[in-house]
């Protein structure tokens, strides 16, 4: 198969890329890189991934890394196949762009500790550290407080229409809405909305699913 | 004549001067419109519909407004493809996917230990706050991570996205200049061959000389 996602359970970046590749209707050969084992220091990973982060991508002769890079990749190649996730006009997707820098500078830093003190470490079982918690909940509610008054203006976060801008959230949205974060997200009523409508998507279902 | 670009932000903020760096490779006409952080203008209203996060910069080209200094650089390079450094947002496909790709290791990998070791080695003793060693040693640590896997990629190319200068270089230009040129850890840089090559490719391009002529000044 052409399209190969190199990638873990479990990891949030990982996701972001088959969210897109659903979202695309694109065929894909997944292969498991198990961390517990290291399989991610491997010179033949780190050829994939120099960082020797999941996930590493390959389509054809074409090796990437970096989710938000390949899920971009995937939108511009594949245009024409599946939903759109980018938007044509280039006034209209230069806001879409905005939008993907606030996921990657804002929300996802705010909540990448919340998700290992409140999702990964309960798994493993681990306890919690609640002054990192009620820092970090604090960083994510001043980021969607911002949110709230975008959503409050705009149906999607990039504008009209569902992107990757969107998108970028559904992973880690997935392990906070399991957790008690969750009523950070319910407290605000157009992100509230925004968060049903996106995990409702049927391409982001069978991501999950299968 | 079109109205130049505005773009609202000090020249010393890395993010403001990654925006201005972008707009003189592409010979793109702007406007810098002084903020005083010190007066807080950046957390007043009429910035806030600007910038709802209240930072630095904002810009604004006729009826848009953009933030992030990353999506700013993309906006003008795609829209003047065929202005100034053309080869800025990738010449094919290919190139421009490897430029995405390099310029998300930037900001994801690159700019958290860099901007930490910056904001501890400069800023905090003028702040005359206390440095805090552990961070320092956790953030060098890191960057020294980073700058190695910058050496083996540097080694068989040219700029990192490819043989060309791309955004991914450029967004590397603020950071960098602080830590080289304000602290003593210049040799986690200059220490790397390929990485010091590159540097003072990157970091003699007239473009940047402006710039840091613009945060001087």
């Amino acid at each position: 198969m052409a399209i190969k996602l190199y990638g873990a359970a479990g990891s949030t970046a990982t996701l972001q890329v088959q969210a897109c590749l659903a979202e695309k209707d694109l065929h894909y050969e997944f292969v498991s890189i198990n961390m517990s084992y290291k399989e991610h220091k491997t010179p033949e990973f780190l050829s994939r991934n120099p960082f020797g982060q999941v996930p590493a991508f390959e389509d054809g002769d074409l090796k990437l890394f970096e989710s938000r890079a390949i899920t971009q990749y995937l939108a511009h190649t594949y245009a024409d196949k599946g939903n759109d996730v980018i938007i044509k006009d280039p006034k209209k997707m230069a806001i879409v762009a905005v939008w993907i820098e606030v996921e990657s500078q804002k929300f996802d830093p705010a909540c990448s500790k919340l998700v290992w003190e409140l999702g990964y470490k309960p798994m493993f079982g681990m306890t919690s550290d609640d002054v990192v918690v009620e820092e970090n909940e604090k960083k994510l509610e001043q980021v969607l407080d911002v949110y709230e008054s975008r959503l409050s203006q705009s149906k999607y976060l990039g504008g009209d229409s569902f992107t990757l801008a969107d998108l970028h959230h559904l992973p880690v949205i997935k392990y906070l809405m399991g957790t008690k974060a969750k009523r950070l997200f319910e407290a605000r009523p157009h992100v509230s909305a925004w968060v049903a409508d996106i995990q409702s998507r049927p391409a982001w279902v069978k991501a999950i699913t299968t | 004549m079109a109205t130049p670009v505005k773009v609202y932000g000090p020249p010393l903020s890395t993010a403001v001067s990654r925006v201005l760096v972008c707009l003189l490779e592409k010979d793109v006409p702007f406007q810098l419109v002084p903020v005083s952080m010190a007066k807080m203008e950046h957390k007043k209203p009429d910035y806030i519909k600007m910038q709802p996060f209240g930072q630095v910069p904002a810009f604004q080209d006729d009826d848009i407004t953009l933030f992030e200094s990353r999506a700013i650089c993309r906006y003008i390079a795609e829209k003047y493809p065929n202005k100034g450094t053309m080869s800025l947002f990738g010449t094919n496909p290919l190139v421009k996917a490897s430029m995405d790709q390099w310029l998300e290791a930037e900001s994801q990998s690159f700019i958290p230990p860099s901007s930490v070791l910056a904001f501890q080695i400069v800023f905090a003793p003028r702040m005359k706050l206390k440095q805090d060693e552990a961070l320092i040693k956790q953030n060098e640590a890191k960057l020294v991570k980073v700058l190695d896997v910058y050496e083996n990629r540097l080694g068989s190319s040219q700029y990192l996205a490819g043989d060309e200068f791309t955004l991914a270089d450029l967004s590397h230009l603020p950071n960098t200049q602080f830590l080289v040129e304000k602290t003593n850890r210049a040799e986690l840089f200059t220490s790397r061959k390929n990485v010091s090559r590159w540097w003072s490719e990157i970091s003699t391009r007239p473009a940047w000389k402006k710039v840091v002529e613009m945060q001087n000044a």
